[in-house]
């Protein structure tokens, strides 16, 4: 891995250079007390001080809605045009943290595990992640307990972490390598600093192995109803989680022709199960609950070998009822 | 790595429509490109994902033989968005089909063994596959029993074929519907499946059953079953949940760590033990 | 603090109640609690930071059905339960409610009457925050608020966290979740996401306590609390306060206003 420095105009600069080239940037904006990811068309929008995104990054890839192909009706027969990968821009992701960065593998785990997902793994093609190690963190950080950290490198292609008037940059990926030699100049020799001197200091809250030990035997527990019980069941937690993917398919249709679409979906909410006979198998909240940790801590890791949680925290600053996921984690762990 | 597009649909004509019973159709679908369908392959068990286009899709098993080839069948009840456009359409129309997806019944495991099928209702067509498929290689496998009960009379499917299967020396076929259900002139059981199997008392030697019907069925089935002697590793049967995507990514389907998709719908009963109960 | 818990084990005690519904401490606020036994009522707290609507559990059934509850209510949770009982979703033998003076005092509330008493006697919380944001929207020309709501609600990627927070939302199917027709595009986009909003400040209409829980849930954080509060002062100025009339908008009377009508 390489070692280079960059100040912050140089930074901005070269973000600027990169949107002059044609790549989309995607990057925090805040707003009010909320800061999310925009495509933004000048760096003066980019917020560098917040702690944490509302939403993840994983729209870049996954789209909140998306078009999988189209299709046109005349006369009872049909004609398809399938994705257009022509159309997804060059997208450079700027200041994800290391923790969003890390989510993108657990995505990709769900869309390609038995078939390759086109959709997904054209727009990841063009996506170049350029993550912000943490500086600070709130009561809700706990990568530190889930095999992560501020300064963790793992999905970035470059990552920095910023040091005195500018930034440490890890150039991790061939394709991060690619984006800093086409723009050599912005960069500086390695500032050989100890990295972890500036990162910010995120406790451990639980025990990862007692968790990964307990969580896979306690299906019937009757943790899940207690944990449960202030659970609303509505999608939050689902979709400002970077790793979180599960999706409904749906019809646009306009008279005669139209979109099949793909949208994000909750296992957390009432109907998701439900079958047309009226039988719903996870009919219950607590069952509902269930499946969204189990899935994240016991399924993922068995079936695609990757935990379905980076530690980010976003489910439980989001959550209208304070369901705090480390805080349940915690007490699994104690069981 | 494939490069297509795992949604995008094949485009399928109607060839056939068969009306089975109230709300109830068979479409015998023919791949629109050629080439498509002739590099098509199934094998019994295996389900799909029905388009009607502006309307969206709907799972179901793919109900013809893969033995039978040329063309693919479906057997759905009109009862959503989905299921009441695709009855809209009419022959020469086209609709669209993803797949084949899921697992196989283990029909090598099965050769030389004798096939008890019980099915209830709407669930003859993922059966009437398997059936197909055993007849069409008839010399594999010893007796063939069919056990189908419906509600009614008029609820039974695929009545052509049950005649057909009745008038076969190497089938032995009953056929039974739910108290109340019956017509004067009925020659079939009347009473409820799983008390019909008690009475038709079939041997669990070298006999593999594959149960097929509403959760209701499958839940009073197994344990008449188990009293006739058979054993779980010989008892199969199918699971149908929720699905979108029918390819393990849209989190539906999914009872524990396995997706009735992928790892499923055809599960043995030693398998379906080891599930959690949510299902 | 110690009263209300008191109270609750009391009633746990006596048999009158078999869950209390009630806050915690959270991870930055209170947080609901649900106590299933006298034991559990010690971790009570009831404060002015207790804003959330508790009356959303009210009509959860997997929780309180054919169970004797108590609640601790705020101002607009105690507003939400008297539209609940207008709406025959609540059994005043049922429920145990207390809300809170306005000198912090725990106030015990027998009936939907005393409710409706203390509601006239205590005046609402104010939301002091909300004002400003007010005022700019209503100084915008239509045009202009339009955009303004454009912009927001494009946002919107449909979690519903709004409508599992609100205590009127109590449907087990939502108008967003009927397909056949499918009324509201299910998927998030800007048009489909007004629709959706559109449609439940509609359904809010003189039945919305104002409590602003659909706000504070959003956790983009639209101020989606500000369509059904301009709904409430509409309702109120055109056919009298909710409060004292029950279902305004699904009762009519020979006086009512009929200038809307062409």
């Amino acid at each position: 891995m390489e070692r280079k420095y960059i100040s912050h105009n140089s930074l901005m600069n070269w973000l600027t250079q990169l949107n002059n080239e044609g790549n989309q940037i995607y990057a925090p904006v805040a707003k009010g007390n909320k800061t999310d990811y925009k495509h933004i068309t000048s760096v003066e929008e980019i917020s560098m001080d917040h702690i944490q995104t509302t939403q993840s990054a994983k729209a870049v890839a996954f789209p909140r809605t998306e078009k999988l192909f189209s299709y046109t009706k005349k006369n009872g027969d049909v004609t398809l045009q399938n994705f257009d990968t022509t159309t997804i821009p060059e997208t450079v992701v700027f200041g994800i943290h290391p923790c969003d960065a890390a989510g993108f593998k657990p995505l990709s785990g769900i869309f390609n595990w038995d078939t390759p997902d086109l959709p997904f793994n054209e727009r990841m093609k063009r996506t170049t992640l350029i993550a912000v190690s943490c500086t600070q963190c709130d009561e809700f950080c706990f990568c530190t307990s889930v095999n992560g950290s501020p300064g963790n490198t793992t999905g970035s292609d470059i990552l920095l972490t910023p040091i005195k008037d500018g930034y440490l940059a890890e150039i991790i990926t061939e394709k991060g390598k690619s984006l800093v030699d086409k723009h050599s100049s912005f960069f500086e020799a390695d500032p050989n600093v100890n990295k972890e001197e500036y990162l910010a200091q995120v406790p451990v809250q639980f025990s990862l192995e007692e968790l990964n030990k307990k969580i896979s035997n306690m299906f019937e527990s009757p943790v899940w109803k207690q944990q449960s019980e202030r659970c609303l069941g509505c999608g939050a937690c689902a979709y400002v989680c970077p790793t979180c993917a599960c999706f409904d398919i749906q019809e646009d249709a306009h008279g005669s022709s139209g979109n099949r679409l793909r949208c994000w979906d909750a296992c957390g909410f009432s109907l998701f199960t439900m079958h047309t006979s009226g039988h719903n198998p996870r009919e219950m909240q607590s069952q509902r609950w269930r499946q969204r940790l189990l899935h994240k801590f016991s399924y993922m890791p068995e079936r695609i070998s990757v935990r379905g949680c980076t530690g980010c925290g976003r489910c439980s600053r989001a959550c209208p009822v304070d369901m705090n996921i480390a805080e349940h984690l915690t007490e699994i762990a104690a069981l | 790595m494939d490069n297509s597009n795992i949604y995008l649909p094949h485009l399928m004509i109607v060839e056939k429509i068969t009306q089975e019973a109230p709300g109830v159709k068979t479409f015998r679908l023919k791949f629109k490109d050629e080439e498509a369908g002739n590099n098509f392959e199934f094998k019994a068990g295996q389900f799909g994902e029905y388009s009607a286009f502006g309307e969206g899709e709907s799972t179901f098993c793919i109900a013809s033989s893969p033995t039978r080839k040329g063309y693919i069948e479906c057997t759905f009840r009109e009862t959503g968005k989905v299921t009441s456009a695709l009855a809209k359409l009419e022959e020469g129309q086209t609709m669209g089909f993803r797949g084949p997806f899921g697992n196989t019944f283990p029909m090598d495991e099965w050769k030389g063994k004798n096939l008890l099928f019980i099915a209830g209702g709407i669930a003859l067509p993922p059966m009437r596959c398997v059936i197909w498929n055993a007849l069409d290689t008839r010399e594999n496998f010893g007796d063939v029993s069919i056990l189908y009960g419906a509600k009614s009379v008029a609820d039974l499917v695929y009545k052509h074929e049950l005649k057909e299967w009745e008038e076969r020396p190497d089938v032995r076929l009953v056929t039974t519907v739910d108290p109340g259900g019956e017509t004067p002139d009925w020659k079939g059981e009347v009473g409820f499946v799983p008390s019909v199997l008690e009475k038709m008392n079939p041997s669990p030697k070298n006999t593999v059953a594959i149960v097929c019907g509403p959760p209701i069925m499958i839940k009073f089935t197994f344990p008449v079953l188990e009293k006739l002697g058979f054993t779980d590793e010989n008892i199969y049967t199918t699971l149908e949940n929720r699905m979108k995507c029918g390819v393990g990514k849209c989190g539906r389907c999914n009872v524990g760590s396995q997706y009735v998709c992928k790892d499923g719908p055809v599960f043995s009963k030693v398998e379906l033990e080891a599930l959690p109960a949510e299902y | 603090m110690d009263e209300l818990r008191n109270k609750a084990k009391e009633m746990f005690d006596k048999g009158e109640i078999d869950i209390f519904i009630g806050y915690e401490e959270g991870t930055r606020n209170p947080r609901p609690l649900f106590a299933n036994n006298a034991d559990e009522t010690q971790k009570l707290v009831f404060n002015d930071k207790c804003t959330g609507n508790l009356a959303v559990y009210l009509t959860r059934k997997d929780l309180v059905k054919g169970k004797k509850v108590g609640i601790s209510a705020s101002y607009y949770a105690l507003k939400s339960i008297a539209q609940l009982f207008v709406e025959n979703q609540l059994k005043e033998e049922n429920l145990k409610v207390f809300g809170l003076s306005s000198d912090g005092q725990i106030r015990t509330l027998n009936s939907l009457e005393e409710i409706k008493q203390y509601l006239k006697d205590t005046p609402p919380p104010p939301k002091v925050e909300d004002d400003e944001l007010i005022k700019q929207i209503d100084a915008m020309s239509s045009a202009e608020r339009w955009a303004f709501w454009s912009d927001e609600l494009s946002k919107c990627f449909k979690c519903y966290a709004c409508r599992a927070a609100c205590p009127m939302c109590y449907c087990t199917k939502c108008i967003v979740e009927v397909n056949r027709p499918q009324w509201i595009q299910p998927w998030a986009s800007t048009l489909g996401n007004m629709e959706w909003q559109i449609n439940r400040v509609m359904h809010m209409a003189g039945r919305c306590s104002d409590c602003g829980s659909c706000g504070t849930a959003c956790p983009i954080g639209i101020p989606i609390h500000l369509l059904t509060h301009k709904m409430s002062e509409t309702v109120k100025a055109n056919f009298g306060d909710p409060n004292d009339k029950g279902n305004v908008l699904s009762t009519f009377k020979p006086e009512d206003k009929e200038s809307f009508i062409l």
